[in-house]
């Protein structure tokens, strides 16, 4: 009979093992938990951090395991955190707007504090009315599963559009990135509803916990990212390991061939696009309570690129080197950013990491696509020799399939 | 009548060449006619005038301005008239009213200061304005024109009418016959001049036009006493709940009108009730009772039914209230005659103005295409001869402005710069391609999600390469003199000499690649490499140096590119990241490796944002929005763009 | 339709002004085998694209099966689906993965996403790959990534795939290109079994290789059916001479 899950998967269970010693170790050392070694502020970034790895994760799986490049990920994680966050600012409001009521002559009615949140949020965009899509904004339920809801649905008429015209490529990948732009470009505008540029804010304070300290409260929201990662990890690598990922893995390599086994690849590619979405936005809803403010900049275009990125440079079509890129490249970069890397004194002029982390990272992305398209999870590979594949050939990485079929489909012209 | 008479008299006077006679002087026709100078009325003061018009001395405009400013004395001893000065409370300094020399001092009672009534100040301030309007200096007439459209007054029409008709200078002349238009419009008496004037101006597209007929149809809310119409120029009745009158105010106008109660709003009836507090409890309601709208208002009902406060009405009771009012809107202007005529000429005119709109439209649209065209022709090349996707090519349409900007540091003279800067800009990215063609593109051939992400690299090191050295904030690229300016159509069509300049830039290179791809060696090879690169290869053609000249060329062309983007935008590092998803757009749309492709893309896109845009000029964003949704729909239909190559050259 | 599997009338198809194939007409019954030759650019592969849906025709029918079935608004996995399996010219196996892999996808089990998801590795299917396995002689080689094996032994995971199908008509270009004569006769041997209980269409340039599939065979020329009939009647029929074998 076959062996457990996790132990065909010696990795699984390493991951699982490492993020559980991780979290126990951040726990214990933080200030919420006793020794204070590592400040609130830090734990909230950690659990930043372990949200980012899980929709690096997500990312993974429809690029490095589907093949297909979407640079719209971070919508979905956005627009998770827009759901969640919809219910943290309301509630919270609501919470200040009954405070400041409590000594007026007459008890507040329903309609005077509901008047008194919407004066107090939209404020800021001129608007007082609260606006339609707010309007489960008071209950948590409904609003947990708008945050798998909304995306999902986007994720999934998206999907359905672009999949059925089979836009595969370079071209979905703009396609992708030009959703992503309207999205943003939508939620910029202050009639959108959602504040404009202004975003929402304060969500840090989560309503009904407000008594706790925010030490206790980041620990609370790394044990949550960190239990979502840990459960995202084993679904992704169940999703990858069966007969499920062998005709995912193979639509990366040869959509037309798969298709020609009659498998029906418009409906794999929307599966896994979607259930993606769907571990974006749950990331995106676990990180905005601690980054405690989210705005439409944080959908732009660019962010999903940066996701390619760190997966790229982690390592894509293994799910740790998505973990590993996610954490290596966010946590160097707001290292260098945060000003924590020194300057170097060149003589003539003095190299601001502020100023040049972004060049670097550019120029080291240009070298591991050029150098080593592995990315850091190929020195695993140095590691276990046995473990790599005794194969001649060129390498096939993703993105090569679609060649290959355009190179079987040339042959065959030729002919 | 005989007003006019005089009027009239006073215009043949004026018609007399403006010569200098030496006989008498200004102090000599005052005195001549005193009496009626002194105690002037309406009725006398036109002979006056005739008489000093006559004698015509240059110090007159100057004496009328001051005459009616009623700035002139007379001095009691000897009648003489003249200005004064004050020099304490009882003593004024005199002066002469031609020389404006001193002339001596007096009490305050000595002199006794001319008192011209309104009327008589009306027919000297047209007098003046007469006056003006015949200077000799066409500067100083085209200054009195320009002070009567600022601040018309129905005076000025009789004197501005007879100028008009005797100036010689016809520019001055036909836009003092427009003002006359306009004034007779606003002050004629006669309806049918009025109307005569109105309808002269139909279909007339310049924005003056529509202000001075605009006023015409200002209409006030009036609420009828009954059913019928009100007294007046009566436009239309309107019903309460209408875009016009909402219900609030239809019905504030009956409680203006005292024939409703005034409304209690719910922070009066708060008040009332928080007035009316009492140990805890109003009208017998425990207040902790009152957290709902209904318990609240049946506590106020309570406190009404004991006559403590005024009772209330509800909602429905006000609506039906106010339903069972008329409402009328009536015109500011009496006349139903010139009225209805404005009417006929807003709507000639409004549908003149909708047609220039729509050409406004299409040369802002055309205008917006040919810079989309020029920032993805670029991309285009590249796309569809390489299938690579370059995400630095904004990158380079921002090296071309920088470029330019550079150059224009050194080069002080704006036309001498542009032109260094175009082929400098070339130059300079056509290298820069070369450069990351051979680096970077050459070694992911046939990997294009890996090449879009090793270009995306690059494109953020540039991106912070042009922040670390040219700072964050915008620099200018300065346009020569010649294309300041606008070529102005009428009031609503114009567009800038600059963006005819960049349609011109984007029609070159155009025609340019068309040439180079059709009619070249360098273009049959391109063209073989695009359809079937081994093949071409074992014609003996170096794909290497194809891939490597075509993306020099792509990227050269978004240097040039830069240079006409930075002219009318400012040049900041992120200008090509503004760029480069919509040139994608382009592209796509269009079809790949066709240049007559990402002609129509960009048509396509330029056209449908300026189209959105114009559907809600208010909201640029939401335009995007719609449009890339726009474009994911297109995509739906034409996955391969407009143009699509077909078969096997298509490569699937 | 009298017991016709694949019945093709009036195909024709045009790529920028070219006429890849004119009014072409074709039937094939249940358990029958065919060879198509044809020269370059006869339309031998357009013909294979247009039955498995993956280029469209301008004019004519592709009807399928007992009802009759339209082919013509199926997509490419429906008409997989419906029984017609094609092997490429060049062997197309998934090189990233195991000859395991490759074979367990071919398997006729349900296709659909969530069903596939839920699959579990049966007996069955064990079984079934086993013996796949050892009849396209890859037995030891089940656990080596595809991408290892060589050209031969891919042709072969390919045939294997194609039988794991379990399709109703083989559609088959080149089956024995880069074989070694012994491997050659293996191929025959497993298309002429095949045959007996489903439609195989073999494209082949091989006249010696026809010659042992000893079947009927349709010789195709610009795009439309030359001749029909055994390799000795085409081959003796003066058109075939002049447009394949003559020159």
């Amino acid at each position: 009979m076959r062996r457990p899950f996790v132990l065909r998967h010696p990795s699984v269970l390493v991951f699982l093992a490492l993020l559980a010693l991780f979290t126990l170790g951040v726990t214990l050392l933080s200030e919420g938990m006793g020794l204070g070694l590592i400040s609130t502020s830090f734990v909230k970034t950690l659990g930043k951090t372990l949200c980012l790895c899980l929709i690096a994760v997500a990312m993974d799986l429809v690029w490095g395991y589907c093949g297909i490049l979407s640079l719209g990920h971070f919508a979905f994680f956005g627009l998770g955190g827009y759901m969640i966050g919809m219910w943290l600012m309301y509630e919270r409001t609501k919470g200040i707007v009954l405070d400041s009521l409590v000594n007026a002559p007459l008890p507040p009615t329903p309609e005077e504090v509901r008047a008194a949140i919407g004066t107090q949020i939209f404020g800021v965009v001129g608007g007082s009315e609260i606006p339609v899509i707010w309007t489960f904004a008071d209950s948590l339920l409904v609003q947990l599963a708008l945050v798998v809801l909304v995306p999902g649905l986007l994720a999934l008429v998206f999907g359905w559009l672009a999949f059925r015209s089979r836009v595969t490529g370079v071209y979905l990948s703009i396609l992708t990135q030009a959703m992503t732009l309207a999205l943003s470009l939508y939620l910029f505008q202050n009639d959108s509803g959602l504040r404009g540029n202004n975003g929402l804010s304060g969500l840090q304070n989560v309503p009904g916990l407000l008594h706790l300290p925010q030490s206790v409260v980041s620990i609370g929201f790394f044990w949550a990212s960190a239990l979502a990662l840990g459960l995202a990890y084993v679904l992704a690598a169940w999703l990858v390991s069966g007969k499920f990922g062998s005709v995912v893995r193979g639509i990366r390599d040869d959509e037309a061939r798969v298709r020609f086994l009659g498998y029906d690849v418009e409906a794999y590619k929307l599966t896994v696009f979607t259930l993606t979405a769907v571990l974006a936005a749950l990331a995106g809803a676990l990180y905005y309570p601690q980054a405690g403010i989210i705005n439409p900049a944080e959908i732009a275009p660019i962010a999903s690129i940066y996701l390619a990125v760190w997966v790229a440079i982690g390592g894509r079509g293994r799910l740790y080197g998505a973990v590993i890129g996610a954490a290596f490249v966010s946590l160097l970069s707001s290292w260098f950013t945060g000003g924590g890397a020194p300057p170097i004194d060149l003589g003539v002029y003095t190299v601001q990491w502020t100023d040049w982390w972004l060049v670097l990272l550019g120029l080291s992305f240009v070298a591991v696509t050029l150098f080593a398209p592995k990315g850091i999870g190929g020195l695993v590979d140095l590691v276990l020799p046995g473990r790599v594949p005794d194969r001649h050939g060129a390498d096939l990485g993703p993105g090569q399939g679609a060649l290959r079929e355009a190179e079987q489909a040339r042959t065959e012209d030729g002919k | 009548m005989g007003h006019l008479l005089r009027l009239c008299a006073l215009a043949l006077l004026f018609a007399l060449p403006l010569s200098r006679p030496a006989a008498a002087d200004l102090q000599t026709v005052l005195q001549e006619n005193a009496e009626d100078v002194i105690r002037a009325s309406r009725r006398t003061v036109e002979d006056v005038l005739a008489a000093l018009l006559a004698d015509n001395d240059p110090a007159l405009p100057a004496f009328l301005e001051q005459w009616r400013g009623r700035n002139v004395y007379v001095r009691e001893a000897d009648g003489l008239f003249l200005y004064v000065e004050e020099i304490d409370r009882e003593t004024y300094r005199l002066l002469d009213i031609v020389t404006r020399a001193e002339i001596g001092t007096a009490g305050r009672r000595e002199v006794s200061q001319l008192r011209p009534n309104s009327g008589v100040q009306g027919v000297i301030a047209s007098a003046l304005v007469e006056f003006q309007l015949r200077d000799p200096d066409p500067a100083r007439r085209g200054a009195a024109l320009d002070a009567i459209a600022r601040n018309p007054e129905a005076g000025q029409l009789g004197p501005l009418g007879r100028a008009a008709e005797a100036e010689t200078d016809p520019a001055l002349a036909a836009r003092g016959a427009r003002l006359v238009t306009f004034l007779t419009i606003a002050f004629a008496d006669e309806t049918a001049d009025r109307v005569a004037a109105i309808q002269s101006l139909s279909g007339d597209l310049s924005l003056d036009a529509r202000a001075a007929l605009n006023p015409l149809l200002t209409t006030r809310l009036v609420l009828a006493e009954g059913e019928d119409p009100p007294a007046g120029n009566v436009a239309a009745e309107v019903r309460p709940g209408s875009e016009t009158l909402s219900w609030e105010a239809a019905y504030e106008m009956l409680v203006q009108a005292g024939r409703a109660p005034a409304q209690v709003s719910d922070a009066d009836r708060n008040a009332a009730l928080v007035a009316n507090l009492a140990e805890g409890r109003v009208a017998g309601v425990a207040v902790a009772s009152l957290n709902t709208e209904a318990a609240r208002d049946a506590a106020y009902a309570a406190l009404a039914a004991e006559g403590i406060v005024p009772p209330r009405q509800t909602e429905a009771e006000r609506r039906a209230t106010a339903a069972g009012a008329h409402y009328f809107l009536v015109y500011t202007e009496a006349d139903p005659a010139v009225t209805a005529a404005a009417e006929q000429a807003l709507g000639a005119i409004e549908l003149r103005v909708a047609l220039n709109q729509v050409l406004d439209l299409s040369l802002d649209a055309l205008s917006l295409a040919s810079i989309y065209f020029l920032a993805a022709i670029g991309l285009a090349i590249t796309f569809g001869v390489m299938g690579v996707i370059n995400m630095a090519h904004g990158e380079f349409i921002m090296m071309g402005a920088y470029t330019g900007y550079v150059v224009q540091l050194f080069v002080p003279d704006y036309t001498l710069s542009i032109l260094i800067a175009l082929p400098l800009a070339f130059a300079v990215t056509f290298a820069a391609g070369v450069a990351m063609e051979r680096l970077v593109i050459r070694w992911l051939y046939n990997r294009p999600l890996e090449t879009l992400l090793a270009t995306f690299g690059i494109s953020i090191a540039l991106q912070q390469l042009a922040k670390n050295i040219f700072g964050t904030q915008a620099r200018p690229l300065t346009s020569p003199g010649w294309l300041d300016g606008a070529w102005v159509l009428n009031d609503i069509v114009s567009i800038s000499y600059i963006r005819i300049a960049i349609f011109g830039l984007g029609v070159l290179f155009f025609v340019l690649l068309l040439l180079i791809l059709n009619r070249t060696r360098l273009g049959l090879e391109v063209r073989a490499v695009t359809q079937n690169p081994r093949m071409a290869a074992s014609m003996g053609i170096n794909p290497d140096r194809i891939n490597m000249l075509t993306f020099g060329l792509g990227s050269g062309i978004a240097g040039i590119a830069g240079v006409a983007i930075g002219l009318y935008a400012k040049v900041t590092s992120e200008m090509g990241a503004d760029y480069i998803v919509q040139s994608f757009m382009t592209v796509v749309v269009g079809g790949v490796g066709n240049i007559w492709g990402t002609l129509l893309g960009a048509t396509l896109i330029g056209s449908l944002q300026k189209g959105i845009e114009w559907f809600n000029p208010s909201n640029t964003l939401a335009a995007q929005t719609y449009m890339i949704l726009f474009i994911i729909l297109f995509i739906q239909f034409r996955p391969k763009g407009i143009i699509a190559l077909k078969g096997r050259a298509a490569g699937e | 339709m009298t017991g016709m599997l694949l019945e093709v009338s009036g195909v024709s198809v045009t790529f920028d002004g070219f006429r890849a194939i004119n009014n072409l007409s074709f039937q094939i019954g249940r358990a029958e085998m065919r060879a198509i030759i044809g020269p370059n650019g006869a339309g031998k592969t357009t013909f294979m694209d247009i039955v498995t849906g993956k280029t469209r025709p301008d004019t004519g029918t592709v009807v399928w099966g007992e009802k009759n079935q339209s082919l013509l608004k199926l997509s490419e996995s429906q008409i997989a689906r419906a029984g017609i399996g094609r092997k490429f010219q060049r062997p197309t196996v998934f090189e990233d993965q195991t000859v395991e892999e490759n074979l367990g996808m071919a398997l006729k089990e349900d296709r659909r996403p969530f069903a596939v998801l839920l699959s579990r590795p049966t007996r069955a299917t064990a079984e079934r790959i086993a013996e796949l396995a050892a009849e396209i002689g890859l037995s030891e080689h089940l656990p080596r990534k595809a991408g290892e094996l060589s050209h031969g032994q891919k042709q072969w995971l390919e045939i294997g795939m194609l039988l794991a199908q379990d399709p109703r008509l083989l559609l088959v270009d080149e089956p024995a290109a880069g074989m070694t004569p012994a491997e050659r006769d293996h191929t025959t041997a497993i298309l002429r079994e095949a045959a007996k209980t489903r439609a195989v269409v073999v494209v082949e340039h091989d006249m010696d290789f026809v010659r042992k599939l000893n079947c009927k065979v349709t010789v195709l020329h610009e795009g439309r059916v030359l001749a029909e009939g055994s390799l000795d009647h085409v081959t003796s029929n003066q058109d075939v001479i002049d447009v394949y074998l003559g020159r």
